[in-house]
């Protein structure tokens, strides 16, 4: 009786703090602002971003030079975002109130991964106006 | 016998609670997170004396069990050094500090009487059964301790980061151990393949999550907790 209520509370506990946890990492970049230019380079100009649109941000970050702050973050979130589809995945048929606050959540996950796309353009920018300084 | 997976985890979880410590040395706050420290500086022993004996007495001798058992009881004694000290850079303008020290002193003094008493009671048959029970129990309190200091944080409105993410580290550590034990008690098949992994996983996600907050989050950032509870951000 008593491990049942341990495990109960336990994990209700678990799951609470997990998310604050990976919130407070999301809240770093939830007040950027998108710059026009990554908003342009990812293809979300026209239309708000998805929830879907993590795995193709997370493939244009990968395609920019690291700038070596931020692999931690990124690779955190991304597991965030895989717990999240998971869940959201499980909970659809039978509770869909969890599977929309998921959908909302993972949408906070590719605002995340575009700041951090925004953020490797500006220095890859940066590494090559710097570069070509040097040559001249 | 353990496999390259454990000996994996143990360096990682060793490697990560060595950086906490030189990192906040190296940036001078050494001073400021005085019980931190020394709760990684002993895990970081403790993890190299599993490994030694693990090595020369085998993972299944009565040495390496008592002090894997014993050093896991003293730890969490330290652990409750910490969360105290948390406790009181989170009520630091209340001038609470006496109360929370009395109060702090009084929960593991009779955490301590509640376990001897059980020890007592069950001194002719001390199975891993009951060190099990005994472990949850612990780990338990530790969770209520870091689920009330979270609220605490939550109803002062408290901003700094660095604190919120090292409660919350803690919390989810807590949390995930103690589950594991409960787990462990309801269905003790699921031990072999499957709760094995649990506590070595949780036991480097601490040193792991402390290092990265350490290095990645300067003192002075801040974060409104209201933000981290609103149903969608």
């Amino acid at each position: 009786m008593i491990a049942a209520f341990v495990c109960v509370m336990s994990i209700a506990a678990f799951l609470e703090l997990l998310v604050s946890y990976c919130r407070s990492i999301l809240a770093s970049s939830s007040k950027v602002e998108l710059s026009a230019r990554v908003r342009e380079v990812a293809g979300i100009a026209s239309h708000p971003l998805a929830a879907d649109d993590f795995a193709r941000l997370l493939q244009l970050v990968r395609l920019c030079p690291e700038r070596g702050d931020d692999q931690t973050e990124i690779r955190a979130v991304g597991t965030y975002y895989g717990l999240l589809r998971v869940l959201g995945r499980a909970a659809r048929p039978l509770i869909p109130g969890i599977a929309t606050w998921t959908e909302q959540e993972r949408q906070s996950c590719s605002y995340f991964a575009a700041v951090a796309l925004d953020r490797r353009i500006s220095y890859s920018r940066d590494l090559f106006t710097q570069q070509v300084a040097d040559r001249l | 016998m353990l496999g390259p997976l454990d000996y994996a985890l143990l360096l990682i979880g060793f490697l990560a609670e060595i950086y906490v410590v030189v990192c906040l040395l190296v940036r001078r706050q050494f001073a400021r997170y005085i019980p931190l420290n020394v709760y990684m500086l002993c895990s970081a022993f403790v993890t190299f004396g599993l490994f030694f004996l693990v090595r020369r007495y085998g993972i299944s001798s009565s040495t390496y069990v008592y002090f894997y058992y014993y050093s896991d009881s003293l730890l969490m004694i330290l652990m409750f050094w910490v969360i105290i000290k948390l406790y009181q850079q989170v009520f630091d303008e209340m001038k609470v500090s006496k109360q929370i020290r009395g109060a702090a002193f009084i929960l593991i003094a009779a955490t301590a009487l509640f376990s001897y008493g059980v020890v007592h009671q069950n001194r002719s048959n001390l199975t891993g059964h009951f060190v099990v029970e005994l472990g949850q129990n612990l780990y338990f309190v530790g969770v209520v301790l870091t689920y009330l200091l979270w609220g605490s944080i939550l109803k002062l409105r408290e901003t700094r980061t660095r604190l919120i993410q090292l409660v919350l580290a803690l919390g989810i550590y807590f949390s995930a151990t103690a589950g594991t034990y409960a787990l462990r008690n309801l269905f003790p098949a699921l031990q072999p393949s499957l709760l094995k992994w649990v506590p070595p996983l949780f036991g480097m996600w601490l040193p792991l999550a402390w290092a990265y907050t350490f290095t990645r989050i300067p003192e002075d950032a801040r974060l409104a907790t209201a933000r981290l509870m609103e149903k969608h951000q």
